[in-house]
């Protein structure tokens, strides 16, 4: 099937969220939509969807002139769409789920699950989902309640396939395993749609690429005719620094010392498991490892945000015991923290810009004064934060819900980094954000190491991992396997992450050393 | 509670915008008024409720049913039988809660009788006064995300200290009306500490544990009005000891009116509340406390200590709530003391969304009707109930702004104008 948006134009208000957008999507393609937050890539889906009606414009399906009042009008047209958030119900099966809305039924309306259950089986055995029809979806991990989603629209016989943003919930290896998946729909003669603003993944599995920039098409390439660079120039308007340039790290005294830490879970297992870990005064140690293994809780133990009676072992900052410390006695002792999830654990969404930008020091002259706050000067402050950190907002009187995923970001960044600050934690400091902010949010945290602070990056993005860090900690489930230089090949960092005891290996000793002891590559062996 | 000046619309001007010049205030003045905004919304509930009310006089009291019946013989008659029955319950609500135009002009040409002119009022800010100060109660609990359904119990446990300081402390009036009204905050405030504590620690929901209070308390209070030290000797009924002059709150005007200085305590309160929500740091921390309790924490707020402060202070005021009435009016504690206040101040806070000001508008309002209602009652054949009925569609709509705007045709509020202000039971 062939799809073709002609002209689309949809504004809100004074908004141009799409300007005369063509786009071609041929059989059997996997089309990469690629732009950044806001750039209108969501909008134009959700008039292929029939969720927005377009200003102007029209939608062609093998050259016929379709128009689609709601989802369903572009599902009986053979459009699936697989949304960013999921549309699941955790409690019912998978069958259940994939079911819902057209229920096949056998005779005096009993639902015919056995079908439903074979057509699942059929479907997922050809395109390899791997799922299981009668797991109940709140079990399953977030790479299968994906997959789930896919299953949805292929049994509702999709031809083309949207995919918004899939890779953002995803591990590098569950993004692989959904890579393998879209070949296999456009092997099949299904088209798929795949919208991103991550450029590794638009060179690794696109066929045709479709750039947008400000709600308009800023330019068509393929993954053979253009690389990173110029996909990222085409995405923000200007060059791009894609690698983060820095100078060698300067280390001074350890300001972070984690020894022999052990944090258990509520249910008493063992996340972290007996990890020693110093940061030094003017380095960034970056932690890597897949998602689960660990790092999060690592982070949240040095910040002080775990329950103390889980914690055992001892962290120190600049010398001074600080395991038992409250959060505010660390924060007010120089730990910045950049918190994995900004929106759940960084900001306060309804409240304003300015407010979010005082958070930690809301009762601190000279923001407040005897139990009074000061408003203006809060006000004020946030004026200036505003363009010191190059938050992109009208006002800082503004609710911070009002702003993008990037600018988001940047207010936490700008509320840890204002604070004198000994030791950053950075939590996927960039997950979710576009290229221009990522490298604004990098040389932020290289600007703070070379300042002499001591800066301890998580990050399940090995590039990020890779580019920042001085020295890489990588776990695996709870446990420090190895701290490697950041010129270690990414396939024995990936073999250290997945769990392969590269020390073993070299018969150099079991266990990894529970010390700062550095190791240094063993260069490109497997 | 009207913040909302003129919408601005240029929060998104990354796009060539069309430079166009603001509107004339005029212009921004009416849209104003046919936007979503909470003025507004609260302005169509009253109206609506007050619609709903009128419908339900035509279609119930026997007058107009009668009227209804020669509708087809003699309209004229008819109609006017419906309107001048309307307009006697109307005229009597208002006549009822705030004042008597006869009795007013009665006064000025005579000079005579000013307290009954002002009676009316007088007995609706009475009312008002235990509203407000619950009201403001709640509602800060409410914004911090604490859901304090224990209004009743700690109503009840702020009169009982009261009650107790009023009779077995003797001071001359000021020092001694000051000590009352400290035990009332006190009573109220270990009412609140408990589901506080409770939360805190154990992570029990504060409105189970609250609504269980409120039976507590309760009961509590029945045991001890037939308990000395505090039933009143000689008395085999469920009454208490009366407390001196000594601890009763001053009337403001003489000639007999009620209302006293508790209504002005109550202002100050709802004054303080405003202040504090807005400009103290700890009412900062309690919103963020109450929006998003894990960027509080992560920012170094101690969100236990928050909780339980929140439950300390909203139990407080609506203690004082317990403590105005029984030094105000009553003088006496008996059982079912506090009637429904205790479970109107959250209807009123609903009303006022969680700002104080809002609970004053509110708690004058439900005062208002509560009073006119009773006037309403004797004077015409139209039960008190007509007024619960308008007292509760007025609340229902102002808790759906979205079916406000429906019927009303409501242009919808800039962004973030019109949060919905309760948000559901979790935590």
């Amino acid at each position: 099937m062939k799809l073709e948006l002609a002209g689309i134009t949809k504004a809100f208000g004074p908004l141009v969220a799409n300007d005369r957008v063509d786009l071609t999507v041929e059989e059997g393609e996997v089309h990469c939509l690629l732009g950044e937050n806001g750039a209108g890539k969501t909008t134009l889906m959700n008039i292929l969807f029939g969720l927005f009606r377009a200003d102007a414009g029209e939608i062609r399906v093998d050259g016929e002139t379709v128009h689609f009042r709601d989802p369903g009008d572009a599902v009986r047209k053979g459009i699936g769409m697989v949304h960013q958030h999921f549309m699941l119900v955790p409690v019912f099966t998978v069958a259940e789920n994939i079911v819902l809305g057209f229920e096949p039924v056998r005779r005096f309306g009993f639902l015919d699950r056995r079908r439903a259950r074979a057509d699942i089986r059929r479907l997922s055995k050809e395109f390899g989902l791997d799922v299981d029809p009668d797991a109940r979806v709140e079990n399953l991990p977030v790479g299968a309640q994906q997959r789930v989603e896919i299953l949805k629209a292929l049994v509702r016989d999709a031809q083309v396939l949207i995919l918004d943003e899939p890779t953002a919930v995803l591990t590098p290896q569950e993004t692989e395993a959904l890579f393998k998946i879209i070949r296999s729909l456009a092997a099949s003669g299904r088209s798929v749609l795949f919208i991103t603003h991550k450029l590794k993944e638009v060179l690794a599995v696109a066929d045709r690429i479709t750039v947008m920039r400000l709600g308009r098409v800023a330019g068509r390439t393929t993954p053979a005719e253009s690389g990173e660079a110029e996909l990222a120039s085409m995405m923000v308007g200007r060059e791009v620094e894609l690698v983060v340039n820095k100078k060698p790290a300067e280390p001074g005294p350890p300001v972070l010392e984690v020894s022999d830490l052990t944090v258990v879970d509520e249910r008493g297992l063992k996340v972290v498991d007996h990890v020693s870990l110093d940061v030094r005064a003017g380095e960034i140690v970056a932690v890597a490892g897949v998602q689960g293994n660990g790092q999060t809780e690592l982070a949240q133990a040095v910040t002080g945000l775990t329950d103390h009676d889980r914690v055992s072992g001892s962290v120190r900052l600049e010398g001074r015991e600080i395991t038992q410390a409250s959060p505010r006695q660390r924060l007010r002792a120089g730990i910045a923290n950049i918190p994995e999830d900004r929106q759940a654990d960084g900001l306060v969404l309804p409240m304003t810009i300015a407010d979010n930008l005082v958070l930690d020091v809301y009762d601190q002259a000279p923001y407040a004064r005897l139990g009074a706050r000061n408003l203006a000067r809060v006000r004020a402050g946030g004026q200036e934060k505003l363009k010191e950190f190059d938050i992109r907002a009208s006002s800082a009187e503004l609710p911070v819900s009002t702003l993008s995923g990037g600018n988001q970001q940047k207010v936490v960044v700008a509320r840890e980094l204002s604070r004198p600050v000994k030791l950053l934690v950075a939590s996927q400091p960039t997950r979710g954000l576009d290229v221009g902010s990522i490298e604004y949010v990098h040389r932020r945290i290289v600007a703070e190491r070379d300042r002499g602070c001591a800066v301890l990056v998580v990050s399940s993005e090995l590039d990020e991992v890779l580019a920042l860090g001085d020295r890489v900690a990588v776990m695996y489930r709870g446990r420090i396997v190895g701290i490697v230089p950041p010129t270690t090949s990414r396939e024995q960092i990936g073999l250290m992450m997945a769990g392969v005891d590269q020390g073993a290996k070299d018969g150099a000793g079991e266990a990894p050393p529970a010390g700062d002891g550095e190791r240094a590559g063993d260069g490109d062996r497997p | 509670m009207t913040t909302a000046a003129a919408p601005p619309e240029e929060t998104l001007s990354e796009q060539g915008a069309p430079g166009a010049a603001p509107p004339p205030w005029w212009l921004r003045a009416l849209r104003w008024t046919a936007e979503a905004n909470v003025a507004v919304v609260s302005f169509c509930a009253i109206v609506f409720g007050l619609f709903v009310g009128a419908i339900l006089i035509v279609v119930t009291t026997p007058a107009t049913l009668t009227a209804w019946g020669q509708i087809g013989s003699a309209p004229g008659h008819s109609l006017s039988v419906i309107f001048s029955t309307l307009g006697n319950a109307f005229g009597a609500l208002f006549t009822g809660s705030i004042f008597s135009p006869s009795a007013v002009g009665h006064a000025i040409s005579t000079g005579q009788g000013w307290a009954a002119a002002f009676t009316p009022i007088s007995e609706t800010m009475v009312s008002a006064t235990p509203l407000i100060l619950a009201g403001t109660g709640v509602a800060i609990g409410f914004s911090t995300g604490v859901f304090n359904i224990g209004g009743q119990g700690q109503l009840i446990a702020g009169a009982i200290a009261a009650t107790y300081v009023g009779f077995g402390v003797h001071l001359p009036l000021v020092p001694h009306l000051v000590l009352v009204v400290l035990a009332g905050a006190a009573g109220g405030a270990v009412a609140g500490f408990i589901p506080g504590i409770l939360k805190a620690r154990t992570g029990a929901h504060e409105v189970i544990v609250t609504i269980m209070l409120n039976y507590i308390f309760l009961n509590l209070l029945n045991y001890l009005l037939v308990t000395p030290p505090l039933q009143q000797p000689g008395q085999s009924n469920a009454i208490s000891r009366t407390v001196p002059a000594s601890a009763r709150l001053p009337h403001l005007f003489g000639g007999g009116l009620r209302v006293n200085v508790g209504f002005l305590v109550a202002l100050g309160v709802a004054a303080a509340a405003a202040w504090f929500m807005k400009r103290g740091t700890l009412g900062f921390e309690f919103k963020v406390i109450g929006a998003n309790p894990s960027a509080g924490r992560t920012a170094g707020m101690d969100a236990s200590k928050a909780t339980i402060l929140v439950l300390t202070i909203s139990g407080a005021l609506v203690g004082l709530a317990g403590m105005s009435t029984l030094s105000g009016t009553d003088f006496f504690l008996s059982s079912g003391y506090g009637g429904n206040n205790g479970f109107n101040a959250i209807t009123v806070a609903l009303l006022g969304r969680n700002r104080p000001l809002g609970v004053v508008l509110g708690s004058l309002l439900f005062a208002a009707l509560s009073t006119g209602g009773r006037y309403l009652q004797a004077n015409t054949n139209i039960p008190l109930d007509l007024t619960q009925v308008i007292q509760a569609v007025i609340v229902f709509l102002v808790a759906t702004p979205a079916l406000v705007r429906e019927i009303f045709r409501l242009r919808e509020a800039g962004a973030g104008k019109i949060l919905l202000f309760t948000k559901g039971w979790g935590a």
